[in-house]
C-alpha cells in the first residue's frame, strides 16, 4: 500500500444550485510535490478551503496518516501540521494569480498566511536553501520551485496548486486534475505529455502553441524615437532613448525581465507617464504630449498590465468597465445622461461574444469575478473598440491555458485584421509563440532585434540578461 | 444566455437593503445605550436631590419625561404646540440634509470634505449679504448663498489637484479661516452694513428685506393651519429634498456622476481611462462646497436666528453633523435626507426632556453612537450581506453553469 499522508476521499461540497467539489479524491504520498491542477472556478479553492477547515463538506473524508480526521476550523489543520502558503506568496501588493499554495504535511511552524510571517517564513527559507530571495519582490518561480524541492528532500508533502503547466512538468510528482468540480483523476508527471494535462484540464484539445499565418506588415502605425523616461525609484533613467516603429498587421513584441524599462515605455507610450524626451507618433500625428483620451479616440487600445490598478474600476459593474474607454460616445451617452440601455446590451453583446463568465452578468460587480474573466473583460473592451494599435501588456499574466489560447487567438485576429500589435511580455513562450517580429529591452534600451524564426530562447535569454547586445540601430 | 435578462439587479438589491439595515441597526443600537444613559443620569440627578426612587419609577420616568421625548422629536405633544416641534425640526433638517449631500457627494470622488463646515459659514455670509445688504430675492440669495460655499470648496480642490495637498488639511483650515473672516466682514469693529449694534447680532431679514425671506407653507387640518398662523416653516426642506434628488440623478444617471465615481473608487483606472482627475477633484470639491453653502441660506434665511459675529467662536454644528449624515446614509443622497430628518428629530426631542432631570446633550450622545456605530457599519453590513446572498460563490457558479 502506497504511503499516503493526507487522503481526501469522495469529498462533496455543494453550494445552492452548484457541486463545487462532486466526489473529489486527493490523494498525497509521502515526501511528493503533487500538483492540483485545474482552471479557474474548478474547484481548486473550494477542495483547499475543505482541507483546510474553512468549509465542511457534506460528503467525504479526510484521512491523516490513514485515521479519518475532522477538520473544523484552520486551527485543527495546523493542528495536524497541515500548513497553507496563500496565493500571495509574492508578498508585497501585486497583482499576479499564482495561485500558489503549499501544503506540507510534515513539521511546519504552523499556517502560514499573513503577509508578515509570509515574509518572515521567505526570510527563513532562504536562509536556510541559501537562496537569494528579496522578500519584497515576487518570488521568482524557480526559486519557489527550489524550495519545494527543499522541502521535498526533507520528506514533507506538498501540494501545489497552479494551471500552470510547465511548472508542473518542472517540478511535480504526480498531478490530480479538476475540472468544473470533478476529479478528472491523477497521473504521473513524468509519463504524461502537457498535451494530455490540459485536455484533463479543459477538457477539450488545446493549442498550446498557436498557430498563425505569415504575417504582411503594411503602413507604420506606431512609431516611437529616442524615447526617454526617467525613472520613479532612482536616478537613472527607465528607458534610454528607446526607438521603434510598428506597423499595421505585425505583432511586435517586447521582451525582457521585469523591470527593464517596459512598463515605463508603455506607460510613456499610452499616456499614463510623460516622457523626458523623444517623440511618439501615431498614424502620423505627434502624440508624444497628447492627453490620453485624444490617444484612444486616434485608435490606440491598452490591456494594461496591471488590470486591478488600471484595467478596471473593480467597484464598478461589469457593464460600467465595459465602456470605460467609450462611455462618452455618442452611443452611450445622450446630453450628458448615460443610456442604460445602450450600455447594457453592448456589455451584454460583449460578454456573449468573447465568452466572459460572471455571476450575473452585466450587473456583477467587477471586483467578484475571477482573475482569467476580469482580463477577458478587459480584452473584449479594448479589441471591440477596433483600434489600430493595440498594446497588450503581459496579457495572459495569471490565466489559464484555456483563456490564455483564446486571448492569444484574439491578439493574432487582430494581426490578420491588419491592426498593429505591441505586445509586451516576459513569457518567452508567449513571446517565441505570438511575434512577428522581437525586440529585447534591457536597461532602458533595445538591445536587439530577432526574426522569432531564426532566434531561439537561449539567444534572447543571452540578451535580456545583458549578456550579449546589438550594435544600435539607426 | 438567456438568464442574463432575468437575473438583473439582485445583487444591488440586495446591497442596498444590507446598506439599509445596517444604519438601521446602528440606530437601534444607539436608542438603546441612549436610553441606558438616560437612565444612569437620571438616577444620579434624583439620588442628588435626595430622591429615592425604585428601579421601576426610574424605569417609568426615564420614559415619559425622557426618552419619548427622543423618540418622539418635533412631534413630542407638550412642546409641539402650533406644530413649534415639527417646525423647528424641519428647519434645521433642511441645512442638515445640504451638509450631508456635501460629505457624501465629495466622498463618493474619494475626497473627504471635512470643510462642509466653513462652507456653511461663507454660504450664511453670502446669502446673508445678499438679503440684508443687496435686499435681493430669496432665490437670488439662495444663489448667493451656494457660490459663497462653492469658492470655499474650490480652493481646496485646487490645492489638492495642482498641488497634492490634502483636502482634509486645507479644509480644516478654511474652516477657520472662513468663521472669522466671516465675523470679522460681519462686524467690522460695529460698523458693518449688516451688523445691528443694538442687537449684537446681524439685522432680521423680516424687518429689512422680507423680500429675501423663503416662502412658507402650511398644511391645513380640519379648518386650522397645523402650523398657526405667526410662525410657518419655510419651503427649505423640499428645495433640499429636491437637491438630494437631483445629486442623486447626477451620481447614478450622468457621465459626469461615472467619472466622479470612477475618480472615487479607482483613480488610476480613470486615469486609464482618459478621465481628467484634476478636473474632477475641483468640481466635485466645488460641487461639495455649493451644496454646505446653500444648506446655510436654507436655514438664515428662513429668519429664525440671526448671526452673531462677536460670539461664533465655535463652528456651526450643521457642518459637522453633515458627516454623520453622510455616514449615516453610507454616502447615499437618498439615505441623507432620512438620516438628516433622524438627527434632526433626536435634537430637537432632546430638548423637549424634562430638564430638571436629563441633560438635553443625551440626544448628541445618541447621535454620536449611532454615527460611532455607523464607524462599524460595513461590518454589520457584510455580515447582513452574507445572510441575503448566503453563499456567493455559488452564484458565480450558476452564472458559469449558464454560459457551459
Amino acid at each position: 500500500m502506497a504511503d499516503y499522508v493526507i487522503e481526501m476521499l469522495n469529498i462533496t461540497k455543494e453550494f445552492p444550485g452548484i457541486k463545487a467539489n462532486d466526489d473529489v479524491t486527493l490523494q498525497l504520498k509521502r515526501g511528493e510535490i503533487h500538483a492540483l491542477l485545474g482552471e479557474n472556478g474548478a474547484g481548486k479553492s473550494t477542495l483547499m478551503s475543505v482541507l483546510f477547515g474553512l468549509y465542511q463538506p457534506e460528503k467525504g473524508i479526510i484521512k491523516k496518516d490513514g485515521k479519518e480526521v475532522h477538520i473544523n476550523t484552520p486551527n485543527d489543520a495546523t493542528a495536524l501540521r497541515i500548513g497553507m502558503v496563500h496565493q500571495h506568496f509574492k508578498l508585497v501588493e501585486c497583482f499576479t494569480v499564482l495561485d500558489n499554495i503549499i501544503l506540507g504535511a510534515e513539521p511546519m511552524k504552523g499556517a502560514v498566511v499573513d503577509r508578515a510571517s509570509a515574509r518572515k517564513r521567505v526570510l527563513e527559507l532562504s536562509d536556510r536553501y541559501g537562496l537569494k530571495v528579496d522578500p519584497d519582490a515576487l518570488v521568482e518561480i524557480d526559486e519557489l520551485m527550489e524550495i519545494m524541492r527543499g522541502f521535498k528532500a526533507e520528506g514533507k508533502s506538498i501540494l501545489f496548486i497552479t494551471h500552470k503547466l510547465a511548472e508542473i512538468k518542472a517540478v511535480a510528482d504526480r498531478c490530480s486534475v479538476l475540472r468544473k468540480g470533478k476529479y478528472m483523476g491523477t497521473v504521473e508527471v513524468a509519463d504524461t505529455s502537457v498535451e494530455e494535462m490540459s485536455r484533463l484540464m479543459v477538457g477539450r484539445d488545446v493549442e498550446l502553441v498557436s498557430t498563425k499565418g505569415e504575417s504582411t506588415p503594411g503602413d507604420v502605425i506606431l512609431k516611437v524615437e529616442n524615447l526617454t523616461v526617467a525613472s520613479k525609484t532612482s536616478k537613472k533613467d527607465a528607458v534610454k532613448a528607446a526607438s521603434l516603429q510598428v506597423r499595421a498587421g505585425e505583432i511586435v513584441c517586447l521582451a525582457g525581465i521585469e523591470g527593464n524599462g517596459q512598463t515605463e515605455f508603455v506607460h510613456a507610450v499610452t499616456g499614463l507617464e510623460k516622457p523626458s524626451a523623444g517623440t511618439v507618433t501615431l498614424l502620423g500625428k505627434d502624440i508624444t504630449h497628447a492627453p490620453i483620451r485624444q490617444r484612444s479616440k486616434l485608435g490606440m487600445s491598452h490591456i494594461p498590465e496591471d488590470r486591478h490598478k488600471h484595467g478596471l474600476v473593480l467597484d464598478y459593474p461589469l457593464e460600467y468597465n465595459m465602456v470605460l474607454q467609450r462611455y462618452w460616445e455618442k452611443g452611450f451617452q445622450a446630453a450628458g445622461f448615460l443610456k442604460g440601455k445602450a450600455i447594457r446590451s453592448y456589455s451584454d453583446r460583449l460578454i456573449e461574444q468573447y465568452d466572459v463568465r460572471s455571476g450575473q452578468g452585466s450587473v456583477t460587480v467587477a471586483r467578484s469575478m475571477s482573475g482569467g474573466n476580469q482580463q477577458k473583460a478587459i480584452v473584449a473592451r479594448e479589441i471591440d473598440k477596433d483600434p489600430q494599435l493595440l498594446i497588450a501588456v503581459q496579457p495572459t499574466r495569471g490565466l489559464d491555458v484555456g483563456a490564455i489560447e483564446y486571448i492569444h487567438k484574439q491578439i493574432i485576429a487582430q494581426r490578420d485584421a491588419g491592426k498593429a500589435v505591441l505586445l509586451v511580455s516576459l513569457e518567452l513562450d508567449e513571446v517565441m509563440n505570438l511575434s512577428d517580429r522581437i525586440l529585447v529591452m534591457y536597461e532602458g534600451e533595445i538591445v536587439g532585434e530577432f526574426d522569432p524564426k531564426t532566434t531561439d530562447t537561449q539567444t534572447l535569454g543571452l540578451y535580456m540578461a545583458g549578456a550579449k547586445r546589438m550594435d544600435k540601430e539607426g | 444566455m438567456g438568464k442574463k435578462n432575468t437575473a438583473p439587479r439582485l445583487g444591488n438589491a440586495a446591497d442596498g437593503l444590507g446598506s439599509l439595515l445596517a444604519s438601521l441597526t446602528c440606530i437601534l443600537a444607539g436608542l438603546v445605550i441612549g436610553f441606558i444613559a438616560l437612565l444612569i443620569l437620571g438616577w444620579i440627578t434624583l439620588a442628588q436631590d435626595g430622591n429615592s426612587v425604585t428601579f421601576g419609577e426610574m424605569l417609568s420616568k426615564t420614559w415619559n419625561s425622557g426618552f419619548k421625548a427622543i423618540l418622539s422629536g418635533g412631534f413630542y405633544k407638550t412642546a409641539n404646540a402650533m406644530g413649534m416641534g415639527v417646525r423647528t425640526e424641519i428647519l434645521q433638517a433642511a441645512p442638515l440634509i445640504m451638509t450631508g449631500l456635501s460629505v457624501a457627494f465629495a466622498f463618493k470622488t474619494g475626497l473627504f470634505n471635512i470643510g462642509a463646515a466653513g462652507q456653511y459659514t461663507v454660504g450664511a455670509y453670502f446669502g446673508l449679504y445678499a438679503a440684508l445688504v443687496l435686499k435681493l430675492p430669496w432665490w437670488a440669495c439662495l444663489i448667493a448663498s451656494a457660490i459663497g460655499g462653492a469658492i470655499w470648496g474650490t480652493v481646496p480642490g485646487i490645492f489638492k489637484a495642482f498641488l497634492n495637498v490634502n483636502e482634509v488639511i486645507t479644509s480644516i483650515m478654511f474652516n477657520w479661516i472662513g468663521l472669522y473672516g466671516v465675523n470679522t466682514l460681519i462686524y467690522q469693529g460695529g460698523t458693518g452694513a449688516m451688523y445691528n449694534t443694538n442687537t449684537t447680532k446681524t439685522y432680521t431679514i423680516k424687518q429689512v428685506s422680507p423680500e429675501s425671506l423663503l416662502p412658507t407653507f402650511n398644511i391645513t387640518i380640519g379648518e386650522k393651519g397645523y402650523f398657526g398662523k405667526m410662525f410657518l416653516p419655510t419651503i427649505g426642506i423640499f428645495i433640499a429634498i429636491g437637491v438630494a434628488i437631483l445629486i442623486w440623478v447626477v451620481l447614478n444617471k450622468t457621465v459626469f456622476g461615472y467619472e466622479l465615481k470612477a475618480c472615487g473608487f479607482n483613480k488610476n483606472a480613470a486615469k486609464y481611462a482618459g478621465i481628467n482627475d484634476k478636473k474632477n477633484v475641483i468640481l466635485s470639491m466645488t460641487i461639495a462646497g455649493a451644496l454646505a453653502g446653500l444648506g446655510a441660506g436654507l436655514f438664515y434665511l428662513s429668519g429664525s436666528k440671526e448671526w452673531e459675529p462677536l460670539v461664533s467662536t465655535s463652528l456651526p454644528a450643521a457642518g459637522f453633523n453633515g458627516i454623520s449624515v453622510a455616514l449615516l446614509a453610507s454616502s447615499n443622497p437618498i439615505g441623507c435626507i432620512f438620516s438628516a430628518i433622524f438627527i434632526s428629530h433626536i435634537t430637537v426631542g432632546g430638548g423637549f426632556m424634562d430638564a430638571s432631570i436629563f441633560p438635553s446633550e443625551v440626544s448628541s450622545i445618541i447621535s454620536g453612537v449611532v454615527i460611532y456605530l455607523c464607524a462599524f457599519s460595513l461590518l454589520f453590513k457584510s455580515g447582513i450581506r452574507k445572510l441575503f446572498t448566503p453563499k456567493p460563490r455559488a452564484a458565480a457558479g450558476n452564472g458559469k453553469e449558464a454560459d457551459a
